[in-house]
C-alpha cells in the first residue's frame, strides 16, 4: 500500500547522512565529552562543531548554544529559568494563547507559585498584535514569551518588531523556533532575541536532543544540577551523537533551504487549492500570508476529526487532528479556540504537513481518499443530515 | 489504540441510517464536546424490537460503539433492552481505551432515550 506522511510538523524523518554521520559517536568514538583523554576529547570536538553550525544559523555566538534533551526543556528552562533568576525585579510574564503546552503549563506551573501571566490574544489569522504586547508591558514585566511559527496553523510572528518593544522595555524575549528553523529566517542580533529554543527531529534530526540559546549576559537558574556540562549551566553527560546528528541536520537544511521550501509551498498550496475546489463545506484555518509553507490545516464540517485520520490512515495516509476525541485530554485545541474558529467546525479540523518526499501524485490520491472518506463520515452524521441537500462531488 | 473488532465496526458500521416513522428516537451528546449519538428504534405491539438505526458525529469509538450495541438491541424486548449496560457493549467490543469509555456510556443513554421516547408516545396514545 502507498504510504503517504502528512505529518512532518509532528517529526520528520532522519536524514540517511546524518544517521550515517552519528554512527560511529556509538561504537567508535564513544567518549564522554567531559573526559580530558583522547576518546573524550575527540567527542567534545564533534559537539564544537554541532555548535558552530547551530549558533550560526540564528548569527548567534558559539557559547550562547545550550544543548537541551529537546525543544520541551528548552521552553521548560527559559521560562522557569527566567522567572525565578529574575523574581526579585518582578513577576509578570507575558505569552500568548496559541503557545505549544510547553509553554502554557510552564506559565500556569508559575502562576501557582505566585507569577502573574498574560496571554496575549491572535486575530483569527493567528497573528498577534503588537499594540496589545506595547499595552501589556508593565513595571513589573521580566520576560515576553512568543512562538515564532505556530505548529497548529503556521502563523508566523513578526519577530523583529517584538524584539524592538522588548529592548525599549527592558524586558527579556524568548521565542520557541522548534517550529520555525530551517524555515523562518531568523537572526538574533537583528531581531533583540534573549532566548529561543530549537529541537533537532524537526528538521530531519534525531529525536531526543534540542538547544536553547541563551544571549551572552541573560541571568537564569540553572535547570539541570550536576556537573559542569554546558558552561555549569546544563548538567548530563552530553549526547554526542544527537548532538553530531542535530549539527549535520541544521547543516543539511540550510544548505538545501530555499529549493526545499520553494517545493514544500508549491505542493501545499496544490493540495490547499484541490481540496478547497473539490470538497464541498471545508474551512481552510490560518493565514495565506506569513505562514509555514509545509502547513495545511482544513476544518471539515459536519465529521468528526478522529474518525477521518483513521479513514486516512487505513489507505496509508498520516495526518493529525485538532478534535477533543483525538487528544488524550479530550479538549478541543486551544489554537483553534484563540481564533474564533466554531467549536463544533473545530472538531473536525485535520492538519496536514508536507515535507519535499510527497509527489503530485500523491496529492491527488490523498484528495480522492478524503473525499471518499468524508462522503462516509457525513452520510453518517446527524449534523450534515440536517442540512437539505447533497451538494455536488467533483 | 483500537483493537481489531473496534476497527472492523468502524470500517463497516452496521445499520447506519435513519426511519421511516420510528416508533422512538433518543439523541444523546453535542457536538462541541465531540459526540452526537442518535439511536432510532422500531417497536411492535408486543414491546420487541424489531429494528434500530443510528447517526454518528463522533470518533471511531463513537461509531463502533453505535454499530454494536443497535445490534444488541434488535430482537429484544425492551426490558431486555433496558438491561444493557455500557459495560456491555465494551465487552462485546472486546475492550476500549479508558479515555474513550465515555462514547459506550453515550450508546447506552440513547437506546435508554429512544425506549422512554417510545414509552411516552404510547401513554399519549
Amino acid at each position: 500500500m502507498r504510504r503517504i506522511y502528512l505529518d512532518n510538523a509532528a517529526t520528520t524523518y532522519t536524514y540517511q547522512e546524518v544517521v550515517n554521520e552519528m554512527l560511529p559517536y556509538f561504537t567508535t568514538d564513544f567518549g564522554n565529552a567531559s573526559s580530558q583523554h583522547s576518546y573524550g576529547q575527540k567527542a567534545a570536538h564533534a559537539v564544537d562543531n554541532a555548535r558552530e553550525i547551530i549558533a550560526d544559523a540564528i548569527n548567534s555566538k558559539y557559547n550562547e548554544i545550550y544543548f537541551t534533551s529537546g525543544g520541551v526543556e528548552a521552553d521548560n528552562w527559559a521560562i522557569k529559568g527566567v522567572a525565578y533568576a529574575h523574581k526579585d525585579k518582578g513577576n509578570h510574564i507575558i505569552t500568548t494563547k496559541i503557545e505549544h503546552p510547553a509553554i502554557m503549563k510552564s506559565c500556569e506551573y508559575l502562576s501557582k507559585q505566585g507569577f502573574e501571566i498574560t496571554y496575549l490574544s491572535v486575530n483569527k489569522e493567528g497573528f498577534i498584535d503588537l499594540e496589545e504586547l506595547k499595552n501589556s508591558i508593565k513595571d513589573n514585566t521580566i520576560l515576553v514569551s512568543i512562538m515564532t511559527a505556530n505548529n497548529e496553523i503556521g502563523s508566523i510572528q513578526p519577530l523583529k518588531e517584538i524584539g524592538k518593544i522588548c529592548k525599549e522595555n527592558k524586558v527579556f524575549f524568548h521565542t520557541d523556533a522548534v517550529q520555525a528553523m530551517g524555515v523562518v529566517d531568523i537572526d538574533v542580533k537583528e531581531m533583540n532575541i534573549d532566548l529561543l529554543s530549537m529541537s533537532s527531529h524537526k528538521f530531519h534530526g534525531p529525536k531526543g536532543i534540542g538547544a536553547l540559546y541563551i544571549r551572552n549576559g541573560v541571568r537564569l537558574d540553572r535547570y539541570m544540577s550536576g556537573g559542569e556540562q554546558e558552561r555549569a549551566m546544563r548538567a548530563g553527560t552530553l549526547n554526542t551523537p544527537g548532538i553530531v546528528g542535530m549539527g549535520k541536520a541544521m547543516e543539511i537544511t540550510l544548505a538545501n533551504k530555499e529549493k526545499e521550501n520553494k517545493y514544500i509551498a508549491d505542493i501545499r498550496d496544490y493540495f490547499v487549492n484541490k481540496v478547497i475546489g473539490e470538497v464541498p463545506y471545508v474551512i481552510y484555518n490560518g493565514p495565506k500570508e506569513n505562514r509555514l509553507p509545509n502547513n495545511a490545516n482544513f476544518s471539515f464540517q459536519y465529521i468528526e476529526g478522529e474518525s477521518m485520520l483513521l479513514n486516512l490512515d487505513l489507505e496509508g495516509i498520516s495526518a493529525s487532528s485538532g478534535s477533543a476525541c483525538s487528544s488524550g485530554s479530550l479538549m478541543a485545541s486551544h489554537v483553534l479556540s484563540a481564533i474564533g474558529a466554531n467549536e463544533i467546525d473545530s472538531q473536525g479540523t485535520v492538519r496536514f504537513t508536507f515535507s519535499t518526499k510527497v509527489t503530485k501524485e500523491d496529492v491527488d490520491y490523498t484528495v480522492e481518499v478524503i473525499k471518499k472518506s468524508i462522503k462516509r463520515l457525513r452520510q453518517m452524521s446527524p449534523l450534515f443530515n440536517e442540512l437539505k441537500g447533497e451538494p455536488e462531488y467533483v | 489504540m483500537y483493537n481489531d473488532k473496534v476497527m472492523n465496526e468502524f470500517k463497516e458500521p452496521q445499520n447506519v441510517g435513519t426511519m421511516e416513522n420510528p416508533s422512538g428516537v433518543g439523541t444523546i451528546g453535542n457536538a462541541s464536546c465531540g459526540d452526537i449519538l442518535k439511536i432510532f428504534l422500531k417497536i411492535d405491539e408486543n414491546d420487541i424490537i424489531t429494528d434500530a438505526k443510528f447517526q454518528t458525529f463522533g470518533c471511531a469509538a463513537a461509531i463502533a460503539t453505535s454499530s454494536v450495541a443497535t445490534n444488541m438491541v434488535i430482537g429484544k424486548s425492551i426490558e431486555e433492552a433496558q438491561q444493557i449496560t455500557n459495560k456491555s457493549v465494551v465487552d462485546a467490543l472486546g475492550g476500549l481505551p479508558s479515555q474513550k469509555i465515555h462514547c459506550s456510556v453515550l450508546a447506552e443513554e440513547a437506546i435508554q432515550e429512544a425506549i422512554n421516547d417510545y414509552l411516552s408516545k404510547k401513554s399519549q396514545a
